[in-house]
């Protein structure tokens, strides 16, 4: 693996994009699921008293 | 170096995979493509008629959304090879070497997963199913086996294309009727002309890619004669969906003179000259796809009219259900 502190400014650049989208990508997922969950609960909820 | 050596040889020399930036990674989704997409599963859920709870179908929308991403990232990880060939491709990530084969088949495979896995949870288990049909059915039948074999390739490969209405739908309703049906049939039939048209310009970069497009395999006579035959087809059927109590009069007019305008254009391709293909050593560009010669406007006209008809099919649609416009038969 290469060290980081040997990479170029426009990869390095490009890196922190990428593990920026990924981030985002992450979080967007957690809160997916947690909608998806508190909707589905609600549902049961009021379905099922 | 001849013109199919210059075809041939990459665009750039291969960048690092260092070099990768988070948009290329959003380019193997082909964002055109699932903006589409997404338009006509909007369309058949909204069409089923069912109450939804607004973020479940947002939620369907997503995993659709996302499962044509993966299918397009699959898509350009195994195409990556005649992908560098052609003009209108050879920009694009894998060819260019920004990003590995590889790691866009990892992504493919990873939405794919995704995709399927929340329709089934949150959604329903049909949706998931035919989320999962036309996925593999774009990667495997499609890409894999018929795109390089067969000048039917876009012909059975359009199911692929033609699904996401029936996906939406599901969504929706836990169903899959015969007006559902319809909307598939409707992009079925449209697929062919419409891509037939964009190669009868396009063709040498196909020929160079060796992708056996209608036109290189039949020639441009029998292609504009084909095109024409589907046609004559998509104009009736695409007035279906005002007979089967689906669609209301907005509709009824849009694919009426839509129809007779496409028949037209294909009447008007069929007896005209043949297209004069762009030169191979034409600067690549999406205007590309737009701007042509004089030979091959009537080609360009039919392509672009044909994305307009399917669009405005599609609108009308969306229109009347949101304005609750009664359908002309109940």
């Amino acid at each position: 693996m290469s060290d980081p502190n040997d990479e170029n400014p426009v990869d390095a650049r490009a890196r922190r994009g990428r593990n920026l989208l990924l981030a985002v990508v992450l979080v967007a997922f957690v809160i997916l699921v947690f909608i998806v969950t508190i909707i589905k609960i609600s549902h049961n909820i009021s379905v099922h008293g | 170096m001849s013109t199919l050596e210059a075809l041939a040889a990459p665009a750039a020399a291969p960048a690092t995979v260092g070099a990768a930036r988070a948009g290329d990674y959003l380019a193997l989704l082909k964002p055109r493509v699932m903006s589409l997409v997404v338009f006509t599963a909007v369309t058949g859920l909204i069409c089923a008629g069912r109450p939804m709870d607004p973020w479940l179908a947002a939620v369907a929308i997503l995993c659709i959304a996302v499962g044509a991403g993966g299918a397009g990232a699959l898509n350009m990880a195994y195409d990556g090879d005649i992908d560098a060939l052609m003009r209108r491709t050879r920009r694009r990530p894998v060819p260019s070497g920004r990003v590995q084969a590889a790691d866009a088949r990892a992504l493919g495979v990873t939405l794919s997963l995704f995709a399927v896995t929340i329709m089934g949870l949150a959604i329903n288990v049909l949706a998931a199913v035919l989320l999962a049909f036309t996925i593999i059915f774009y990667v495997a039948v499609y890409t894999l086996w018929l795109k390089r074999r067969t000048p039917q390739n876009i012909v059975i490969g359009g199911l692929a294309g033609a699904l996401p209405p029936l996906v939406g739908w599901a969504a929706a309703s836990g169903t899959a009727p015969l007006n559902a049906w319809i909307l598939v049939a409707i992009i079925f039939v449209w697929t062919p002309p419409h891509f037939w048209a964009l190669s009868l310009y396009t063709s040498e970069d196909y020929a160079a890619a060796g992708v056996p497009m209608m036109p290189l395999v039949k020639g441009v006579a029998s292609t504009r004669r084909q095109i024409l035959a589907y046609c004559l087809v998509l104009a009736p059927l695409g007035m279906a969906p005002a007979v089967t109590g689906l669609a209301g009069p907005i509709y009824a007019a849009v694919a009426s003179l839509g129809g007779l305008a496409l028949i037209v254009l294909a009447i008007r391709l069929m007896i005209g000259k043949g297209p004069a293909p762009a030169p191979a050593s034409c600067p690549v560009s999406k205007t590309t796809l737009y701007t042509v010669d004089a030979g091959a406007r009537p080609a360009r006209d039919l392509f672009v009219l044909s994305l307009i008809y399917l669009f405005a099919l599609f609108a009308a649609l969306l229109v009347e259900k949101l304005a609750g416009v009664a359908p002309l038969v109940r």
